[in-house]
């Protein structure tokens, strides 16, 4: 059937798996559900079943997709919003999103490597902790491959979400600024709401690790891949 | 809408100039973002004039992604080639960031990095 590779039809269709998949996390409350990861699970779905290839699909999906760097744009203003909450304590915010930044990046790139991943592969792991927009962007700019990179966001997010606070209570981080930095730090999106659910003020600080992380991992990982001799 | 739409491309297309200009490995998103927080610290673009498109893309970031995670379907035979390197490395990474992050910040708030 060629109305199935309608690009308005797959339009309404991306639209309204995502809005159903939103629906159904808010009923259960599951965090597993990630609105995100189900759309996409039901999209990929729904064109194997019916055949409509991914050429066809990418068609309607790029006008979607559009819309992620002016989206990454408007991050700008949150980030404007959160500037006097940075100037307070610059210093140890700043230090420790260096430290998690370049923690992070080694860390994930040097256990792919060692373990035998290709280099495709690792480049598109090294952005993992960041917002999709940004770790995508990345991972464009570095030769990653960016669908596997939102995809192995997307886990990172959960992961952190569902286990960070039992990580972090285990890893004797008590302080709340700590604790919420973190969870924006180590897991984004998906850990700032986490970590909003707790508290407010673990919730800005949550966003804020998960901003400044952004922009540090925009700019120190084709540097520091260079340096690992990876890039 | 016009004038929102025109200073968030705006910033896009001057962070672009700027990639292009000089070469640099930055997504020109980036870029973009740090062009229109400066702006609107330096007071020449006022806030409620990006915050009502500005709101709609950030409280919707999840959705814009959806179609480049359906390429993912492209990818099947190296996720399932490289599968333990992949989930190894990134679930150690992750404890790694959660952990060092919050010591360093606890470390540093509490001997300080510059004695006063």
């Amino acid at each position: 059937m060629d109305f199935l590779e309608n690009k308005f039809f797959l339009l309404a269709i991306t639209f309204g798996f995502f809005f159903l998949s939103k629906v159904f996390q808010k009923k259960t409350g599951w965090v597993l559900l990630n609105p995100i990861l189900v759309a996409i699970a039901l999209l990929i779905c729904f064109l194997k079943f019916t055949g409509v290839s991914y050429e066809k699909y990418s068609e309607a999906g790029s006008l979607v997709e559009f819309w992620l760097k002016p989206a990454v744009v408007a991050l700008g203003v949150p980030l404007y919003l959160q500037l006097r909450m940075i100037k307070k304590q610059l210093m140890p915010i700043i230090v420790s999103q260096l430290a998690g930044c370049i923690v992070g990046l080694v860390a994930v790139t040097v256990i792919a490597k060692l373990m035998g991943a290709s280099p495709q592969v690792i480049m598109s792991l090294a952005p993992k902790s960041v917002t999709t927009p940004i770790a995508m962007e990345v991972s464009n700019a570095v030769g990653g491959i960016p669908s596997l990179t939102a995809a192995v966001v997307i886990v990172v997010g959960l992961f952190g979400a569902i286990c960070g606070f039992k990580v972090l209570q285990v890893g004797h981080v008590g302080s709340p600024i700590a604790q919420g930095l973190s969870m924006g730090t180590a897991s984004h999106a998906v850990g700032t709401s986490r970590a909003m659910e707790v508290s407010g003020k673990y919730g800005a600080y949550a966003s804020l690790g998960l901003t400044l992380n952004g922009i540090l991992t925009a700019l120190l990982t084709p540097t520091i891949l260079h340096l690992l001799g990876l890039y | 809408m016009i004038r929102q739409c025109s200073i968030l491309f705006g910033c896009l297309a001057l962070g672009e100039l700027i990639v292009y200009l000089t070469g640099i490995h930055l997504p020109s998103s980036i870029i973009g973002m740090l062009l229109l927080t400066l702006f609107l610290k330096l007071g020449w673009i006022k806030l409620e004039w990006v915050q009502g498109l500005s709101d709609f893309l950030v409280a919707n970031l999840g959705f814009f992604f959806v179609p480049s995670g359906v390429a993912l379907m492209l990818y099947f035979d190296i996720i399932t080639a490289e599968f333990w390197p992949i989930v190894i490395a990134t679930l150690v990474s992750t404890v790694l960031v959660l952990v060092v992050t919050g010591w360093v910040h606890q470390l540093v708030r509490k001997y300080g990095f510059f004695r006063k």
